[in-house]
């Protein structure tokens, strides 16, 4: 009797802990999409909240859809969500071209170099990103460190208009997110059976075609787990592109920015956020595909 | 049995290593190793772990370049080849099979590399996916199969590519033992068929006797005798070797009087002196080694008779009864342990021996292996 009751016990509590991550999505991830999705679909009014309600007292619906309507009739926000995918794309291959080798570099050195070089990947985290990215600022300013040492040096005459370009944002955006991109790499190239390069390799590879036929393919997933992992985050910047990039750097985190807190247009800003989200939807939907692929293959 | 026929005829040899040297900074690996292996040789290289046979058989392969020294293969200096120039192939321990691809993608990949035509492609593999007996599994990813079936796709994959040599790194290693010796021989069967050199690395001695033409038995980086495995076995050149292989009893002592290829050694350990054959001429006084295999001491509670084998009295220690036959610790009166095996041919024909039994081990001269060194 006293275990049957410590049973049920058992089975609440076994239910409970299952439920809590998705109580926790419920709660931080649901219920503010729909606050959100609610908003979008409302007009904007000076008052308080500025917005329309979606019931008018009658319980008559007034949601519209003339945001969503207007961001894709205005070329400004169009032109705006290219400029960023094409952004984070770009920033995300370099990142890749850049953290493959280092990445690899990591897998293959020595065990005591490992984790120096690990612990050197990971410090950058231990100061804000904030912080380091003021610091990019006082790096390729006019009259920053950059532009002071090549004068002193003698190689320009006058300081490069570094900060406030886009070759800034790219900067911080590949500096801030390439550990994102290492470290799932490297995760994958460690545990790597180094035999099976030799075996291509015995069988009449070239080290070139080793890499591609062996190495590449079975590093595919963390490639896509780091791709994805600087591409999302990259998509949805604010901060860089506001403290690096020029005043025509529109990316969509910037403009998502400006339309809450300088023009209050909260549902209008709202729209802007539920298309970026579903235009990160679709490469989430694709790692889960290439996931479950993955470990199809594997059983 | 085919394998242990010594093939190595030819004039000049098919495999050579010359004064070779592998340094990892101040440890040295293979230390001046030169060896000649002939064509179409089942060649072992048997060694505790550690000892360098693993990176002498990866500086064959091209994995790995030697500090000084030449190999040369069918004649060509082969050691500035880079792996895939080499008419070499390699079987890994791991078998390194290529998780992504299926059998048939596995076995095809070193064609592919040569740039073989599709066609003959398609009936090399199916050819040798036979060979191993893998035709039904060509379709399959490596991980869908069992340890003996991966073992034998890492073989075909080898062998496919028609290689003059081929390597292999602890082939059975990681097959169990019912596995392991039907492999044995299908390996044999194989390297029989197809004429292909094989050059096996292993630490299982067991594996190396039944395989090879050949043995060298390698410490630290040097070889300490290369033999058939009657040789190493019944002939070892040095303690080292006749210690590894197999179980042995060994007595220390100095040479008494030596001449007409014989030697009596006075040794402590026995309390008698011993005899030993050697046509070597070895002054009085010489230190020596007297080295008896368990199989070939017998076992009496009786005397025995004949006066020219050296015979030790002791008294049963432990024995060990495993149905074939009996392993016997014999404490000497000096307090040294020998080992003694002996079959169990008969069924009580006279009281098997017991615990504390006083007993009389002796063998002939020509039983005793004399060592030096």
């Amino acid at each position: 009797m006293s275990a049957g009751t410590d049973k049920g016990r058992d089975m609440l509590w076994q239910r409970f802990t299952v439920a809590i991550p998705y109580i926790w999505l419920l709660i931080f991830f649901l219920a503010p999409f729909a606050i959100i999705l609610k908003i979008s679909t409302a007009d904007p009014i000076i008052a308080q909240p500025p917005f329309t309600p979606t019931f008018d007292d009658g319980g008559a619906l007034l949601a519209t859809a003339d945001n969503y309507k207007f961001l894709l009739t205005d070329k400004l926000y169009i032109i705006t969500y290219l400029k960023s995918v094409s952004m984070a794309a770009t920033a995300t291959i370099l990142c890749l071209l850049l953290g493959f080798p280092m990445a690899y570099g990591i897998a293959r050195a020595g065990s005591a170099a490992r984790s120096i070089l690990l612990l050197l990947v990971i410090l950058p985290f231990w100061i804000s990103f904030l912080l380091r990215v003021y610091a990019w600022m006082g790096l390729l300013n006019n009259h920053g460190v950059i532009n002071n040492f090549l004068m002193w040096l003698g190689i320009i005459d006058a300081p490069l208009q570094l900060i406030y370009t886009d070759f800034a944002i790219y900067i911080g955006l590949v500096y801030s997110y390439l550990p994102f991109m290492i470290l799932p790499l490297y995760a994958i190239l460690e545990r790597m059976d180094l035999d099976l390069v030799d075996a291509a390799l015995d069988l009449g590879a070239r080290p070139s075609q080793a890499f591609w036929d062996v190495t590449w393919p079975l590093a595919r997933p963390g490639v896509i787990a780091g791709c994805l992992l600087v591409f999302i985050p990259a998509m949805g910047e604010y901060v860089i592109p506001y403290l690096l990039g020029g005043p025509e750097a529109l990316m969509i985190g910037r403009v998502l920015f400006d339309e809450f807190f300088v023009n209050r247009d909260w549902p209008l800003a709202s729209s802007v956020a539920i298309v970026l989200l579903m235009m990160l939807v679709v490469p989430i939907v694709f790692l889960q595909r290439s996931q479950a692929k993955d470990a199809g293959g594997a059983a | 049995m085919t394998g242990n026929t010594n093939k190595n005829t030819g004039s000049h040899p098919f495999i050579e290593l010359k004064d070779l040297s592998k340094h990892f900074g101040d440890f040295v690996a293979v230390d001046t190793v030169n060896l000649q292996i002939g064509r179409g040789e089942l060649f072992s290289i048997l060694g505790a772990s550690g000892c360098g046979k693993t990176t002498l058989l990866r500086m064959m392969a091209g994995f790995e370049t030697p500090t000084s020294g030449r190999i040369f293969i069918d004649g060509v200096d082969v050691t500035d080849q880079a792996p895939y120039q080499r008419p070499v192939n390699m079987m890994f321990q791991s078998y390194a099979i290529f998780p992504h691809m299926t059998v048939e993608k596995n076995v095809a990949y070193g064609l592919e590399k040569d740039r073989v035509s599709k066609g003959e492609i398609k009936t090399r593999v199916s050819e040798i996916l036979e060979l191993v007996q893998l035709t039904r599994f060509s379709k399959r990813k490596p991980n869908q199969l069992s340890g003996g079936e991966r073992q034998r796709v890492a073989l075909a994959r080898a062998l496919v590519k028609r290689p003059k040599v081929l390597l292999l790194d602890e082939p059975l290693a990681a097959l169990d033992k019912k596995l392991r010796e039907h492999t044995q021989f299908e390996l044999m069967n194989i390297q029989d068929e197809l004429g292909i050199t094989f050059v096996v690395v292993t630490h299982d001695q067991e594996e190396a006797m039944i395989l090879s033409s050949r043995i060298a038995v390698m410490e630290k980086g040097r070889f300490e005798q290369v033999g058939t495995p009657k040789e190493v076995y019944e002939y070892p050149d040095n303690r080292f070797v006749a210690d590894f292989i197999g179980t042995i009893n060994m007595f220390e002592g100095t040479v008494e009087t030596a001449g007409d290829g014989s030697i009596s050694v006075a040794s402590d350990e026995a309390g008698a002196p011993l005899t030993g054959l050697t046509d070597r001429i070895m002054e009085n006084g010489v230190k020596v080694c007297i080295a008896v295999r368990p199989e070939k001491i017998f076992i009496s509670q009786h005397e025995p008779e004949n006066q020219e084998d050296t015979c030790l009295p002791g008294v049963v220690e432990d024995l060990g009864y495993f149905g074939n036959l009996s392993l016997y610790r014999i404490r000497l009166d000096s307090g040294k342990i020998v080992q003694v095996s002996a079959q169990n041919r008969r069924r009580s024909a006279e009281r098997f021996l017991e615990w504390d039994d006083r007993v009389f081990i002796s063998w002939p001269p020509r039983s005793a292996i004399v060592l030096t060194e």
